[in-house]
């Protein structure tokens, strides 16, 4: 058996590890949130070893906005199949109902009622003690404070300045009926660090990540894929094919992709280190403040 | 410790075979510059990405404390609050890497009331930068940290005399603040301090050597970080496993699987599980990648063993030449970490490794005055205080003293009413009474004492406000239960303090040894098989519950004697309301004392519905119910 993980990442993955056997043990009804994009992928790709030769001990649980690219749908169920995962996917009706949408409604809304609230709703109905997401450190300055267990009150808010110390690696696992727990095993990863495993690991992601023809439109300097045909076009803009990636994937008028070559994961990892603006800056969701992520992350996003 | 001389060790084009890690902390007074310099060190290794310097822009314009110049503090402090007061409050981790190494940087608080987070920050971390003010020299807040470094097991100091522009870059003042800081941590066991004079702000021997400094010849901040060497012994340590979990897929296998503390493990190798004593063989090793022969500290393994012996969660696997200590009596240094003091008796949950069980402090023997690491005498640990007490547990736990193994020699307390994390502590060495004295077994057991008497033993523990009737309604239930030929005792929270308590009072601390008393005595009266009928106000949930954690669990019967505060005032059957309101009695429960109703007692008596002989007939009967009375 060879592996060209670097000692680095050979400390990265153990500590991740450790933390998902932490969950399975101590919670009564855990889940892990797959998002699809590629933290979910190496988070996923962690569970897999921590279980092996065996089954995941919790499920998967997919929040959809319904305005995810339609790759990554299908993404998602060949994952799931491919693997035998159980897969729950929970879409906000009652936001839908609304008629809720990122074009019309704006991104702040949009990601309150399909994301933040579609979340809670869906942790409430499986009655989820502890949910596992790929979030990290490195992505935002309030992610940079968070616990690796991140303690939720009722109705699942967060209190920055009451936060539970964290020593060593015993995790205070104690909660009571009505709040919960969020993990995030990939805590101490860098953006780096997770396309230099997915490398080593060969971890299939979606064709989204690599760069090619695809259709866009420029709004506000950023430039949306049109993915479908909802994405309604102003009067004289026209879609143009040029060769894109994206950085992060999520709702695709809210994603940004980047001009570039990067056809491969090792293209990737070569684009990286030569890059200047961080992946968040491709979101539209965080622009509105510098303080937006803390604020949405009080309300109960993840 | 030595100070250590790079102008020979220290070369700028070392090879490094394979990047590592360094993990560190930052930590210092209030104001000393300690996120600035994280700041400088992002900006200056080019790890700030271009957007988050347009918002570093945006932001220094509306919350900057440098002027027209961008504030580099503002990278770190991520907090809407840390912003706007222009503090950081929160523990903040920051990446970066340079050709040689990666580096997680813990970014701890200065405020004393943070003291916590910085402990957090040190107890994964392997160096400490300690960040000072030129101006203003050794703080108390440097003091402290240093010695909570020291006792978190950090062994390499950085000490980085900070904002050198405002003192001129003068040597002296640099020379005079080491002198200062070497005499201060003569006494801690630190391998290594290294002093670098810089200044955050313009970046001066962060990165680059400064011209202003020709007088200082030694690396600059960032060289010795790239190149300090953090010896890690932990492979050659005796191997330590903490089982995380019991992986059975199939019937006919059954693995250990956890991440290895210390040490190494290899088929054939024989392991002890610590706290039965059982040795047994390890057959098979699984690593992430499938099997290997052998793996060490840090990889993840689930193991079989050659013997089906008994392993849980919890358990602490070792090499059985170079066993855990196993004990339920301990000492150990506790930094407490909540507003709430640590009350010597009260019971807590305490995790070790991988295992959960209750503890309590037995004797605080004293606490550390960090400023001048004296000892100071301490009935109770208030937020942020260091001492140094002994612990009893009760089942025995697994672990190394912290000196030898870090990994398995800390633990934390957990508030039993609160869930929060109160204490961090670091195990000295296990108490010669809890390893070498056994107890005794008794000839006659308590089943069979209460066999004579046809009852089963049990404690009534009646809690409630002083005057709501608790006494009374025990005493008519004694007389109806001695009435019937059934053995009791009565143990009333007034009449213990005129003996086995006398030498109590009632601050908080004192309740709680009060009520420990109480219910230590009224496990005696159970062991001999009588029912007790205990009345004390035991204002606070964590002793009653405490209480019922000394007996089986179906020996303890909470009673709340539910009166209304305004009822028991009228009562008043002692006058002690009376005295309390005229500001005559101190600490008097229901008044400038708490009490804390019981959340799920297994009686409610209500005495404005019913009379005390009415009340007493209610537990009687529930005694009839649970077969305590044959």
């Amino acid at each position: 058996m060879t592996r060209n993980l670097s000692a680095h990442l050979r400390r990265l993955e153990a500590e991740s590890i450790s933390i998902i056997y932490e969950v399975a043990s101590e919670f009564r009804h855990p889940v892990m949130l797959y998002s699809i994009g590629k933290d979910s992928g190496v988070m996923l790709h962690l569970a897999r070893k921590a279980f092996q030769p065996g089954r995941l001990p919790f499920p998967l649980m997919h929040v959809d906005t319904t305005w995810k690219f339609q790759e990554m749908i299908a993404f998602r169920d060949q994952i799931a199949k491919e693997f035998g995962f159980e897969l729950i996917v929970h879409v906000n009706k009652e936001g839908l109902e609304r008629g809720i949408n990122p074009i019309d409604s704006g991104s702040a809304l949009h990601t309150n009622v399909m994301k933040t609230e579609a979340l809670k709703q869906a942790l409430d109905a499986h009655g989820f003690d502890a949910a596992m997401g790929g979030a990290r450190r490195d992505e935002e300055k309030s992610r940079a404070k968070e616990r690796i267990f991140s303690f939720r009150g009722p109705n699942h808010t967060w209190d920055p300045r009451n936060q539970r110390p964290e020593l060593w690696h015993l995790f205070n696992t104690k909660i009571r009926r009505g709040e919960s727990m969020r993990v995030f095993p990939l805590s101490n990863w860098t953006e780096l660090d997770v396309w230099q495993y997915i490398l080593a690991e060969d971890i299939p992601l979606p064709s989204l990540y690599f760069a090619q023809e695809r259709p866009v439109v420029n709004r506000a300097g950023s430039l949306i894929m049109v993915d479908d045909e909802r994405f309604k076009l102003e009067p004289g803009e026209a879609p143009q094919m040029r060769r894109v990636r994206f950085r992060t994937l999520g709702c695709y008028p809210l994603c940004g992709a980047i001009e570039s070559d990067a056809a491969t994961v090792a293209d990737i990892v070569l684009e990286m280190h030569s890059a200047r603006t961080s992946e968040r800056q491709g979101r539209l969701i965080d622009g509105d403040t510098s303080a937006s992520m803390e604020r949405k992350k009080r309300e109960g996003y993840f | 410790m030595e100070m250590l001389d790079h102008r020979d060790a220290h070369s700028s084009d070392t090879p490094v075979a394979s990047k590592d890690l360094l993990r560190f902390l930052t930590c210092g007074s209030v104001d000393d510059g300690k996120s600035t310099l994280i700041g400088r060190l992002l900006y200056d290794t080019k790890l700030i990405l271009e957007d988050h310097m347009a918002t570093l822009e945006s932001d220094s314009r509306k919350f900057g404390t440098t002027g027209d110049e961008v504030d580099l503090a503002l990278l770190l402090d991520g907090l809407e609050a840390e912003r706007e007061q222009g503090i950081t409050i929160d523990v903040a981790y920051r990446f970066f890497a340079t050709g040689r190494r990666s580096f997680i940087v813990a970014d701890t608080p200065g405020h004393e009331q943070y003291t916590r987070n910085m402990a957090t920050g040190a107890s994964n971390t392997d160096l400490a930068v300690l960040v000072l003010d030129a101006r203003a020299g050794l703080r108390t807040q440097t003091q402290r940290h240093s010695v909570i470094c020291s006792l978190l097991g950090i062994r390499h100091i950085v000490l980085a005399v900070n904002k050198m522009d405002l003192v001129g870059h003068d040597k002296e003042v640099f020379d005079r603040i080491v002198k200062d800081y070497v005499a201060f941590a003569a006494s801690l066991p630190f391998t290594s301090v290294v002093p670098v004079p810089i200044s955050a702000r313009f970046g001066d021997n962060v990165t680059a050597r400064s011209p202003n400094t020709p007088w200082y010849d030694g690396p600059t901040l960032l060289e010795h970080l790239e190149t300090v060497d953090i010896e890690s012994d932990v492979m050659a340590k005796p191997f330590r496993l903490a089982v995380q979990r019991v992986n059975r897929p199939s019937a006919d296998y059954r693995g250990f699987a956890g991440r290895i503390a210390s040490g190494r493990v290899h088929t054939g190798d024989q392991i002890v599980v610590a706290r039965g004593g059982t040795v047994s063989t390890v057959s098979r090793i699984m690593g992430v990648d499938g099997d290997v022969e052998e793996a060490g500290a840090g990889d993840i393994v689930t193991v079989e063993l050659a013997e089906n012996i008994d392993v849980a969660r919890g358990d602490l696997l070792g090499d059985p030449r170079e066993r855990p200590v196993v004990a339920d009596q301990f000492a150990a240094h506790i930094i407490w970490m909540a507003e709430e003091p640590l009350l010597p008796g009260r019971s807590y949950l305490m995790r070790v490794g991988t295992a959960w069980t209750l503890a309590s402090v037995s004797t605080i023997k004293y606490k550390i005055d960090v400023a001048d690491m004296t000892h100071l005498a301490a009935p109770t640990l208030s937020l942020n205080d260091i001492g140094v007490c002994n612990l009893s547990t009760s089942v025995p736990v697994a672990f190394d003293p912290y000196e030898e193994n870090r990994e398995t020699g800390c633990f934390i307390l957990v508030d039993r009413e609160t869930d929060h994390t109160v204490g961090a502590g670091m195990i000295s060495f296990a108490l010669r009474r809890a390893t070498n004295i056994h107890r005794e077994p008794l000839a006659a057991d308590k089943s069979l004492r209460a066999h004579m008497k046809h009852q089963n033993p049990c404690i009534l523990w009646f809690t409630g406000l002083s005057g709501s009737g608790k006494s009374t309604i025990a005493r008519a239930l004694e007389d109806r239960l001695t009435g019937a030929g059934y053995h009791t005792y009565m143990l009333d929270g007034d009449n213990l303090r005129h003996g086995i308590n006398r030498d109590l009072g009632f601050t908080d601390a004192d309740r709680v040894e009060n009520i420990r008393r109480a219910g230590e005595v009224a496990k005696l009266f159970v062991d001999s098989g009588l029912i007790v009928l205990c009345a004390l106000i035991s204002p606070f949930r964590a002793e009653r519950h405490m209480v019922r954690d000394l007996v089986e669990g179906d020996e303890f019967f909470e009673v709340f004697v539910e009166t209304p505060l305004e009822e028991c005032m009228r009562r008043d059957p002692k006058g002690l309301y009376l005295k309390a309101k005229s500001g005559a009695l101190k600490n008097f429960t229901g008044i400038d004392s708490p009490y804390e109703v019981p959340e799920h007692p297994d009686l409610t008596l209500h005495t404005l519905e019913a009379s005390p002989e009415a009340l007493a007939e209610i537990v009687l009967r529930r005694l009839q119910d649970t077969g305590h009375l044959l």
